[in-house]
């Protein structure tokens, strides 16, 4: 295997980001397997922008989330690498310091909204008691705040909804009570766990907008997690494609989704149903993401690769990174000019892969100092 | 809610009609016939007839049904052939016997279980769990009239701790749970019975409670920053419909089915009363106490719904 652990970083000096993961790893161990989850993800994220991640079903996406929260089952996990968010290193503080930081300096919105409730509680309970944990006022004072938070996600009447159980709203409004919990205690980063893929379609860019508008509005670190391209068009600063617990492209959202550089960017765009013609049957990413109990060597996305070769199952590709910062984990990328492009071409030709190799390994190629 | 109250009573008494009906059913079942018992051996077809026409046999069986309905219903259940006592009198002694000490266990099974419950789930596959797993099938599993016999063999014959049958001294009429000297009689007895709920209340308790961890919800609370004690009280009171119900049916097991241990204990119960019921042929007696207690069934039941319901707001709806 390769040297994984990201090159060092640039010598320009950047300004601290607000949340830098290095090298993060998660690992699954039970009785019967271990599962890699998460294989080495490095980002940073600054106040007030928005970080997208992409991806299939089971690339580690919420993993990864579920990490900055030390949301894990703690015997059966292992995590390693680096975690910060503010001041605070979270992969090392005290379980009782995680608690307090949880909702309060990190919030998290998940992705099914009709389950993500207490159903014997009422609204304002929920989001009084999640006050209250933080904040030492008053039950007035925290069910005077709670009524204001669902003010602020728009929810109608909010006198009367305070008093309503989950069950008898609706998976919008449910989601915007999930919303204003999150927000309650005013995080600084908020995770967003594909918060509306369950949802109607109508209902989806309203809760899009709302938490775009909050997001601006208490200039939050956002990092939202979701498979379609389309939402992450709409939300995302930046964009990272993770495939199999790697992220195999990162960058500038524009970069990203207009000009992807990895073939699985490339097909995972050329797959969206919008683009294709009605009469011609849909093109579709052939073969499945790979089993996270025992990933292929080399490129994890090799095996349902169209540009495959021989060089890409030798090791896990280094990150060659660009003068704008994008990003991509590919054999077949290399610099030109100090961009990144895609050569299908290089297939097979040792002297052009070596170059690329050099590429990558001067360039600064943190993959992600954003 | 009130709503939602009266109508589950309402409900409750075409149950309880057929509760009295079975148990009216019960003596017409029940082999030989008791006018014939009454008569000498003698006596002629005329007797029989006009003896037949005296008790009201003679009328249909819905009639002869409604009269005794009515006398049920304001508490007279007939008299006893053993001793020619009103039934309801010996039953409504022995009910209160019963219940006083089949609730106690059934309290202490359920809190026992609670504990026990949330502990084996949180350490799901480790000592505690089996530790309490063990202790959960020991008791769902011993009979518990096995378990009596070596209670009294232990505590009363061999460390003489505690005295081995009946009610004392002051006996059924003037006994006081709360004079140790009257208690230390109903402590066998409530450990015999408590340990099969406590047993199964455990496994369920259990299995609750790892489902529930399990939900999407608790992530949402772990996610807001809530300690694992504040967890672990949404927890128990997501499980509190399911805990109830299964105390309820436990405790209506208890009341209903603890002949072995009343018997053993010689503690004079509805178990003990059926017990002897049966054996003496009192049909009367047994139809009152099965009466009786299929009632305090069905009450429990209804009482279990309505606690129900004022815990979950889902309920009310349906």
């Amino acid at each position: 295997m390769n040297d994984m652990s990201p090159p060092a970083v640039a010598a320009v000096p950047r300004p601290e980001p607000f949340v830098r993961v290095e090298d993060l790893r998660v690992t699954f161990v039970s009785r019967d397997a271990t599962v890699r989850a998460v294989n080495g993800i490095s980002f940073d994220l600054e106040r007030g922008k928005v970080l997208c991640v992409i991806g299939e079903s089971g690339s580690g996406k919420s993993v990864m989330m579920r990490s900055l929260l030390r949301l894990h089952p703690k015997g059966r996990t292992v995590i390693e690498g680096g975690m910060r968010v503010g001041e605070h290193d979270i992969a090392s503080i005290g379980d009782r310091t995680m608690t307090k930081l949880r909702g309060s300096l990190v919030s998290m919105v998940f992705q099914e909204p009709m389950t993500a409730l207490d159903p014997l509680y009422t609204v304002g309970e929920q989001i009084a008691e999640t006050v209250r944990r933080h904040e030492k006022v008053s039950r007035e004072a925290a069910w005077a705040r709670a009524l204001e938070l669902l003010e602020l996600v728009r929810v109608p009447s909010p006198e009367r909804r305070l008093k309503a159980y989950p069950h008898e709203l609706s998976g919008g409004l449910r989601q915007r009570i999930v919303i204003a919990m999150a927000l309650s205690c005013r995080p600084s980063l908020l995770l967003a766990d594909e918060p509306t893929t369950a949802l109607d379609a109508s209902v989806q860019i309203q809760i899009l907008v709302l938490l775009r508008r909050i997001q601006r509005e208490m200039g939050m670190a956002m990092i939202f997690v979701t498979h379609d391209l389309g939402v992450a068009a709409q939300i995302a600063d930046e964009v990272a494609v993770m495939y199999a617990g790697r992220i195999i492209e990162y960058g500038d959202a524009r970069d990203v989704l207009v000009a992807p550089k990895h073939p699985y960017t490339r097909a995972m765009l050329a797959s969206t149903a919008k683009d294709q013609g009605r009469d011609h049957p849909l093109e579709a990413i052939a073969g499945s993401p790979p089993d996270l109990r025992a990933l292929p060597d080399g490129c994890s996305f090799a095996p349902r690769c169209a540009h495959a070769g021989p060089d890409c199952t030798r090791a896990v590709p280094a990150p060659v990174t660009d003068l704008r910062r994008h990003m991509a984990r590919c054999v077949r990328t290399r610099l030109k000019a100090g961009l990144l492009t895609f050569d299908p071409g290089v297939a097979g030709d040792p002297a052009v892969r070596e170059g690329i190799d050099l590429a990558a390994r001067s360039s600064p190629a943190h993959c992600a100092s954003a | 809610m009130w709503l939602y109250a009266a109508r589950r009573i309402v409900l409750t008494i075409p149950i309880l009609l057929g509760v009295t009906i079975i148990c009216f059913a019960l003596v017409q079942i029940a082999p030989g016939d008791p006018i014939q018992n009454l008569l000498s051996p003698t006596a002629s077809a005329a007797d029989a007839a006009r003896l037949r026409a005296a008790y009201g046999l003679d009328q249909p069986l819905v009639v002869q049904y409604v009269i005794w309905l009515g006398k049920v219903l304001v508490g007279n259940l007939g008299l006893s052939i053993a001793n020619n006592a009103p039934v309801a009198g010996q039953v409504l002694h022995a009910f209160l016997n019963t219940l006083v000490i089949a609730l106690i266990s059934v309290v202490l099974a359920f809190v026992v279980s609670t504990i026990f419950g949330v502990l084996a789930a949180y350490r799901s596959g480790r000592l505690a769990d089996r530790v309490i797993t063990a202790v959960a099938v020991f008791g769902i599993s011993v009979p518990p009239f096995w378990l009596g016999v070596i209670l009294v063999i232990l505590f009363a014959v061999n460390l003489s701790w505690l005295p081995a049958t009946g009610m004392g001294a002051s006996g059924s009429e003037s006994f006081d749970y709360l004079h140790w000297d009257d208690f230390k009689f109903a402590i066998m007895p409530i450990v015999a019975l408590a340990l099969p709920p406590l047993g199964i209340m455990t496994r369920t308790t259990r299995a609750a409670v790892a489902e529930i961890l399990n939900q999407d919800f608790v992530q949402t609370l772990r996610a807001k920053g809530l300690s694992e004690r504040a967890v672990i009280v949404h927890a128990l009171r997501n499980i509190l419909p399911q805990a109830v119900a299964m105390l309820g049916l436990q405790l209506g097991y208890l009341i209903g089915g603890s002949v072995l241990v009343e018997t053993v204990f010689t503690w004079p119960g509805t178990g003990y009363l059926l017990n002897k019921a049966v054996l003496t042929r009192d049909i009367p007696l047994l139809q009152g106490t099965i009466l009786v207690l299929a009632t305090a069934f069905v009450l429990i039941n209804l009482a279990v719904d309505l606690v129900q319901s004022t815990i979950d707001p889902r309920i009310k709806r349906s």
